[in-house]
């Protein structure tokens, strides 16, 4: 399909603001290492993502008043593949934490001018880290049965209770967090989502060491904690409209089955396994079995992300977050596990290293990788939880779960 | 990948709509219990004719419209909702392409404008086998002075019984499993020498046997060149699955929203069954295989009409995911209906059957799945 005129120009400006404005030092960093606390960003980065900022690139979707750059979809999509081609990134999304994803979205729904003014340009630049308390130790996939308690102090709202799988709790700034406003009504009835800053006294954090390892998830206490009433999003005790929507953008961020960052293109899983495996004289791989699977693997890739452009292209460039998502978000999990696991298969014993130098640091990150995914399935709704909704919510089938 | 444009909306309604009033799944029925042995109505193929159906792909020099594959998918996929049995497919799509993609000039203005009008019926013989097998072609075409003498036979050829002109992947030169040495020839279905027999398979369509024995053809009979057919027959192919993958899919679709209908009204133990979360999950995972399947279906049909060049690895992408859906999609409709879906006055039977003769026609899965792996190179 050839461009119009129009997009033509803006990716020529684009590919000039690129090259005139990111740092060539930048080329291949390793972006992980804003995730370690404490940890010194490099100047240059530093610098890039002040650029990044000053243009509304860090969500070039958002309107221009709130950090943002007021770009079409279709826009937004050649920005990302000119900062790819010039092997640069938009790093924001990453440092912003839950921000970018699904604060900001539902902020721009939900929220009154005052909340946007204060919150969204900040997202939007960088600078504040969100990350978000929903999950309890006893409310997993029936959230709504969430128990963390905020009572009513004139002015502000005092927390109390334990929030659980809070990504980046201990690097965040600010927090979405949903609490039980009113005890005497059904679960979701009583419910609502406030914000607050995580650097006060009644806020601790404690990371949770995983499968994997170390982990971007934390345990966060709330011991008389305090959100302003200025900081309640949504309507008192409407806040599981809020968080349904919120979910929904975080279903609507899980759905791509490609990794993100990084411009340096991986070796496809087939390469990988006739380096591993070997193959038979007309070069086909010399595990039939395995061959197949990986057949398999390869088009279920390929059909996810045809059906990802099917609903852009169905949908005219507007995405609109949508029950579709959980098909998406189903499919991608799915996808990735089973990556990770044919990986494993493929590289034999070499597959198995937990650390040392008898390992590549590929085959290393694929373990860690094949860990940590299987975290995928549980979080953002679990697999059985999206198939809930979609049969529910797409379907029209009667609801399967107990209302309270 | 695009979505529909307005005309492909359109005529997915015009389809939708006559297929649903004029050639219910009960015409169908109907035609079965009659037991012909040319599969088909006359009357439905006179209405497809006349709503141009005919010419969705052939250019207007010879008297179609040439809308493109992605557009005759559309009505197919609508036919296969009903399970229309027709020669549409045999020979506007498959036949045409072959002329399309292999045909002189002379050819083409001889046969297409016959197409289209549905005084001529193409169909394709390929297969010798009972499994796919493109170049295992050992039918024998022997060079006889200005001409050719054919000798052999051709097994599970789609509308073989109804057809007037037949195309045949013969072989010139080389030996049974080459590429090279097949020649694709034009023949007259009832040229001396040839004799066909109805293959009763259980989907009641109009499947034939045909043998050729000492069946004299002149030289310009020939699609393409002498032993060079292999190319031919191999885009002819690809343009047959990409079809048949819209057909597969309209079929498996409507055995979907018959499923999930029982499922929002059938009763047991005081609630409707699809408030069990077994069923409703089972659901959930059909329709999510639905949906990935359609994309890869069109996605093979916009690839030809864009000529794109991964047009091969599209069509086996199609071919098994569709086929994936369709496979089980077909066995869920049974099992979901429970008893009533085993009996053959209500309809899931036929969908069962129609499933698995798709399936098997150009390629089943496990034939797909090694040709995708060998496309990507491993």
């Amino acid at each position: 399909m050839s461009e119009s005129s129009e997009i033509q120009a803006f990716r020529a400006d684009a590919r000039r603001w690129i090259s005139d404005n990111f740092p060539p030092s930048l080329v291949g960093v390793n972006l992980s290492i804003d995730e370690e606390p404490g940890s010194e960003v490099p100047t240059d980065l530093e610098s890039w993502r002040q650029r990044l900022a000053e243009r509304g690139w860090g969500v070039p979707t958002w309107p221009v008043e709130y950090g943002g750059a007021g770009l079409s979809h279709p826009q937004a999509k050649v920005v990302a593949e000119e900062l790819s081609q010039a092997g640069a990134f938009n790093h924001i999304p990453i440092i912003a934490g839950m921000g970018v994803t699904m604060v900001g979205p539902t902020l721009l729904e939900y929220g009154t001018d005052d909340q946007k003014t204060r919150h969204l340009p900040r997202i939007a630049s960088g600078e504040i880290r969100w990350c978000l308390g929903l999950s309890e130790p006893n409310a997993g996939s029936d959230l709504a049965s969430l128990s963390a308690k905020a009572q009513d102090k004139g002015d502000y709202f005092e927390l109390n209770g334990q929030k659980t799988w809070t990504s980046g709790a201990d690097i965040s700034q600010w927090c979405g967090a949903v609490v039980r406003t009113n005890p005497d009504v059904p679960k979701r009835d009583g419910i609502s989502f406030v914000m607050l800053p995580m650097d006060q006294e009644g806020v601790t954090t404690r990371p949770i060491r995983l499968i994997s390892g170390a982990s971007p998830f934390c345990e966060t206490y709330f011991d008389n904690a305090r959100a302003e009433k200025i900081d309640l999003l949504g309507k008192l005790n409407d806040g599981w409209s809020v968080v349904k929507r919120l979910l929904q953008h975080e279903r609507q961020s899980q759905t791509s089955a490609r990794s993100s960052v990084g411009s340096e293109k991986p070796e496809s899983l087939q390469d990988a396994a006739k380096r591993y495996v070997g193959s038979n004289g007309d070069g086909t791989l010399a595990d039939a079995d395995l061959r197949l699977r990986i057949a398999d693997h390869l088009m279920a890739s390929q059909a996810h992300d045809l059906t990802v452009d099917r609903i852009r292209a169905e949908a005219k460039g507007n995405v609109e977050v949508s029950a579709v998502a959980s098909i998406l978000k189903n499919s991608a999990t799915d996808i990735a596990q089973i990556k990770a696991e044919l990986t494993m298969e493929i590289q034999g014993s070499q597959g198995l290293g937990w650390e040392g130098a008898n390992f590549t640091d590929e085959e290393l990150a694929n373990v860690r990788g094949w860990l940590f995914g299987k975290a995928t399935s549980i979080y953002g709704g679990s697999s059985e939880v999206q198939k809930n909704i979609i049969s529910k919510n797409i379907l029209g089938l009667p609801e399967t779960t107990q209302k309270g | 990948m695009a979505a529909l444009t307005e005309e492909q909306s359109l005529i997915q309604d015009q389809a939708r709509s006559w297929v649903t009033e004029q050639s219910p799944v009960s015409q169908f029925r109907a035609m079965r219990d009659s037991a012909v042995d040319v599969a088909f109505t006359a009357d439905n193929w006179d209405a497809m004719v006349k709503m141009g159906w005919t010419g969705i792909l052939v250019p207007e020099q010879y008297g179609g419209s040439d809308l493109g594959y992605l557009t005759f998918g559309v009505i197919l996929e609508e036919m296969g909702r009903q399970l229309v049995a027709a020669p549409l497919y045999a020979s506007a799509l498959v036949g045409a392409s072959a002329v399309l993609l292999g045909g002189s000039e002379e050819q083409k203005q001889q046969i297409l404008p016959k197409v289209v009008d549905g005084s001529e019926i193409l169909s394709l013989a390929v297969d010798e086998t009972p499994r796919h097998a493109p170049f295992q072609t050992a039918l024998q075409a022997s060079a006889s002075g200005d001409g050719f003498v054919i000798n052999g036979s051709k097994t599970f050829v789609l509308e073989g019984m109804a057809a007037t002109t037949l195309i045949l992947a013969a072989r010139t030169s080389g030996s049974v499993g080459d590429r090279d040495g097949i020649t694709l020839f034009m023949v007259p279905a009832n040229a001396p020498g040839i004799s066909r027999e109805r293959m009763h398979t259980f989907d009641s369509r109009g499947f034939a046997n045909i043998r050729f024995e000492q069946v004299a053809i002149p030289a310009d009979a020939v699609l393409g060149g002498v032993g060079e057919g292999a190319d031919i027959l191999e885009g002819t192919l690809d343009r047959a699955r990409a079809g048949l993958g819209a057909e597969m899919l309209g079929a498996a679709a409507q055995a979907f929203d018959l499923a999930l209908e029982y499922l929002q009204t059938r009763e047991q133990f005081g609630r409707v069954i699809g408030s069990f979360q077994a069923l409703g999950h089972r659901a959930a995972t059909l329709f999510t295989s639905m949906e990935l399947s359609r994309s890869c279906a069109e996605a093979a049909l916009q690839a030809i009409d864009d000529n794109a060049d991964n047009v091969a690895e599209l069509v086996s992408l199609s071919m098994c995911k569709v086929g994936d859906f369709l496979h089980e999609m077909s066995n869920q409709v049974i099992q979901i209906h429970g008893g009533i879906g085993m009996t053959d006055e209500f309809d899931a039977g036929f969908y069962l059957k129609r499933a698995r003769v798709l399936e098997a026609l150009y390629g089943n899965r496990a034939y797909h799945r090694d040709r995708y792996a060998c496309i990507s190179g491993f």
